[in-house]
């Protein structure tokens, strides 16, 4: 009777709270499959360097990545040189110096990545009041994570009969409302990738994606392998438990 | 009743006779008679206090890193993730270690009202648990606000608002507790004071509870009570030994949540910084409070919501007189059965109202969960004592025992059975 | 519930398996609390954006002979002197025998002409002024620490005054004869 309640209220839980916890309201995403999904899974250095190409040439002119800082570039595969090449390539504001005056100088493998606008408001009078948002913990913020980013980039269609796009705004098969400010970022080879890889939106958009979710989660690696040998140690150790809990009651009653 | 015993130690034996540290973990902890047919619900308690320490120790840590300022608060907790050695892992333990906590806590309470755990003469010890889980839930509440999410800033403005309900003074007191016009930096501090406050006080209200526990003893399956030594075991090593069999199944769902599953618990809204100006499509609480809140937006009136609310807890206060019943344990009392597994649906049901919009079907269904909450404790439960011809309990929990196996004496037969 | 007669000889051997699989049960325990415990600590170590700017790098080209500059590394003052030759001369030609620390100088600047040191009087933490060109030098050229009067020479070693040990020397490396990385 227990097992069966147990197994009753198991089933309930699930049924409800299948998928994520909350209710949303996107479109059914089609599910992707990623190099980081599974137990053993991982980030691809490869992939996260085109993706980081696909930023800096169609993102960056907007959207602003702050929580990641040039050093944590290494995780790319990049060495020490090239993160300090790298970083030298952005200004950065410092200061005061000894006049009391900010200066620009040029930036350093500890700093952040450089934003494209000084503050949200010069961000939205740059694009017609929308503010572009930052995208270090886009894939977190968004229900569905790569999966969404995914089908944003290649959800551009032509609006279907009878809707009426205000100016300005764009028609994405899977943003919220269907009415995106932002218009279509990627477009066929609109990226020369440094490794000779064919740029078609497809192949930028899951670029991009894994690289995003990168910069939501660098630690994923680590914490899926440390997650292994934990529950590895876990498993063994509460089969101990068990081995020592049946010596210790085998004479009771 | 137990005999002091004699430590080998001289040390031991010169800190115990001026601070009996050792002859009280001896006798509350070693020799302590626990009925020996418990079941595994019976673990719940101690895995409850894992939770809390985990909870102490990880939270001390993160709160060396974390900056309680509007400002900063969010790029702080980022900041832990990335670059703090482990942060990751600390503030993933933590969040998800609340988690587990109500969820081990929530199973604890339900143990309680099945078998009866409540009733006499453990009726304070019942209370005490009801004063944690609110101790709980406000240090919940607050530690969810600390990352300045959209969710914590959007959670903290809609419960805070709440007390405005009250007659009079209630602008007055939400005007207090926001230390300003709106939930803003006065808030945010005030919150991680008592966020950190609240937890030690949690633990006294534990150890407060763990002495009433002691007084007499724990209850058992067959709600009955011990008539002899043949009726219990020594805490250690057997209780020691159960319990961690259940602490390594804890750490193994922890550790599944933490490593692989670590957001699945989180609402993505709460990975925006703070937004005063823009109000999330939907505000939900963790899932911890989702009945709750159900039963908050199930009735139309702003007062009357934040009564029914409040009222859903503090009916537990009043379980020990509500139920009439001469009988504790739910295995001899088959209507009651009935009626405890609809309200562990209810609680559910309830739940997925919680996260859904109180609208359409979902708030018939709240409604209805409401509706059922409230009969479940006002009405069922006072008219089954009263109504249920319960079946006889054992007279000892040995008994089944000695009548299944060798006792060939006349009187004694198995009553009840395992359930 | 009935026992199973067991000879003597088994029941011991039971009880020493037992007491065998406690033990390694309670070691194995033991080993997942320590490695519990290790992140709550370690995490108290500097974290990843500390150590990240725990070296500095100084542009030299535009400090002339003579001038100091002051520079922030760690949290602490870093005094870099571009020194005249009469200071360096100065510093070589004592006997360090009689110094409160001995210490050559040639020990102490890699370079002679540069010297690099933390800003930090060894007595009790005040800053030792003598970077300005305005400002007191003390006795012997160098450094002078108003809050006890401690004096240091043109090498920043201690030769007058209560402080006990030279101006510490931070780990340097110049990249290239314009740059040097601190730490």
């Amino acid at each position: 009777m227990m097992r069966a309640s147990l197994f009753g209220l198991g089933t309930a839980i699930s049924i409800v709270f299948s998928g994520s916890v909350y209710a949303s309201e996107t479109p059914k995403l089609p599910a992707q499959e990623w190099s980081w999904q599974g137990i053993f899974g991982t980030f691809d250095q490869q992939e996260l360097q085109r993706g980081l190409q696909v930023y800096l040439e169609a993102c960056s002119s907007c959207h602003g990545l702050k929580h990641v800082a040039y050093r944590n570039l290494t995780a790319l595969g990049y060495n020490d040189e090239q993160v300090k090449a790298f970083a030298a390539e952005y200004e950065i504001e410092d200061g005061p110096d000894d006049e009391g005056e900010m200066y620009f100088r040029l930036a350093r493998p500890s700093d952040h990545f450089v934003s494209p606008f000084p503050n949200d408001q010069a961000a939205r009078a740059s694009n017609n009041g929308a503010l572009p948002p930052e995208l270090s913990l886009i894939a977190e913020a968004r229900q569905g994570g790569a999966d969404y980013i995914y089908a944003l980039m290649t959800g551009y269609v032509d609006p279907p009969e009878g809707v009426d796009l205000p100016d300005g705004m764009n028609f994405n098969t899977y943003f919220a409302s269907q009415q995106i400010a932002m218009p279509q970022p990627l477009f066929e080879d609109g990226v020369e990738y440094a490794d000779g890889t064919k740029a078609s939106i497809d192949q930028m958009a899951r670029d991009v994606s894994a690289f995003l979710t990168w910069t939501a989660e660098p630690y994923l690696d680590e914490r899926k392998s440390m997650g292994f040998k934990v529950i590895l140690f876990l498993l063994v150790f509460t089969a101990m438990l068990i081995a020592v809990k049946r010596k210790v009651w085998a004479d009771v009653k | 009743m137990s005999s002091a015993p004699e430590f080998k130690n001289p040390i031991v034996r010169w800190i115990d006779y001026r601070l009996p540290v050792f002859s009280y973990m001896h006798e509350e902890y070693q020799n302590y008679p626990m009925p020996k047919n418990l079941n595994y619900f019976w673990n719940f308690g101690a895995l409850a206090t894992i939770a809390l320490v985990l909870l102490l120790v990880t939270g001390i840590v993160l709160a060396m890193h974390y900056t309680p300022h509007v400002d900063l608060a969010f790029d702080s907790v980022e900041r832990i993730r990335r670059e703090v050695n482990f942060g990751w892992l600390l503030q993933y333990l933590h969040a998800n270690g609340a988690s587990m906590f109500f969820a081990v806590v929530y199973i604890h309470i339900f143990r309680g009202i099945y078998y009866g755990s409540y009733k006499a003469p453990r009726e304070l010890l019942w209370i005490l648990g009801v004063v944690i889980l609110l101790a709980m839930m406000a240090t919940a509440f607050m530690g969810y606000v600390l990352p300045w999410g959209q969710m914590s800033f959007w959670a903290a403005t809609v419960i805070t608002n709440l007390f405005s309900a009250i007659p009079g003074i209630g602008e007055a007191i939400v005007t207090w507790l926001w230390g300003g016009f709106s939930v803003d930096n006065p808030t945010l501090n005030r919150f991680y004071a008592f966020h950190y406050l609240l937890p030690f006080v949690l633990l006294g209200v534990v150890i407060l509870h763990v002495i009433a526990l002691h007084v007499h003893g724990s209850n058992n399956p067959d709600g009955i009570d011990l008539t002899g030594p043949q009726d219990s075991v020594p805490f250690h090593p057997y209780f020691t030994a159960k319990d961690s069999v259940g602490t390594g199944v804890f750490l193994l769902i922890l550790a599944a949540l933490v490593f692989y599953a670590p957001n699945y618990l989180n609402h993505p809204d709460n990975t925006i910084p703070a937004d005063a100006l823009q109000t999330p499509a939907h505000i939900v609480p963790e899932w911890y409070f989702l009945p709750f809140y159900a039963i908050l937006r199930a009735i139309p009136d702003k007062l009357f919501g934040v009564i029914a609310m409040f009222s859903s807890i503090l009916v537990l206060f009043v379980l020990p007189w509500l139920d009439t019943a001469k009988v504790r344990s739910a295995r001899y009392r088959p209507l009651f059965r009935w009626f405890f597994w609809l309200l562990v649906a209810d609680s559910i049901l309830l739940g997925a109202c919680g996260a859904n919009a109180p609208e359409g079907v979902w708030l018939i269904l709240s409604r209805a969960g409401t509706a059922y909450y409230f009969l479940h404790f006002l009405v069922v439960i006072p008219a089954l004592g009263l109504l249920e011809t319960p079946r006889t309990p054992p007279t000892s929990i040995s008994q089944p025992v000695l009548a299944t196996g060798n006792d060939p004496s006349p009187g004694a037969q198995a009553s009840g059975g395992n359930q | 519930m009935a026992e199973t007669a067991q000879a003597p000889e088994t029941q011991g051997d039971d009880e020493t398996k037992r007491d065998f699989l406690i033990l390694a049960t309670t070691a194995v325990g033991a080993l997942g609390t320590a490695l519990f415990a290790w992140p709550l600590i370690d995490s108290m170590n500097p974290a990843a954006d500390v150590l990240a700017l725990s070296s500095a790098e100084v542009d030299l080209s535009s400090i002339e002979e003579g001038q100091s500059v002051t520079i922030k590394w760690r949290g602490r003052p870093v005094f870099v002197r571009r020194r005249t030759q009469a200071e360096i001369d100065e510093a070589g030609s004592i006997k360090i025998i009689n110094l409160p620390d001995p210490e050559d100088d040639a020990a102490r600047a890699q370079r002679p002409e540069w010297l690099i040191l933390v800003g930090v009087c060894t007595h009790l933490g005040c800053i030792p002024l003598g970077q300005k060109s305005t400002d007191p030098r003390g006795e012997f050229g160098g450094w002078f620490c108003p809050c006890h009067g401690s004096h240091y020479d043109t090498s920043g070693r201690i030769r007058k005054g209560p402080a006990p040990k030279n101006l510490e020397v931070p780990v340097y490396t110049f990249l290239d004869d314009n740059t040097v990385r601190i730490g």
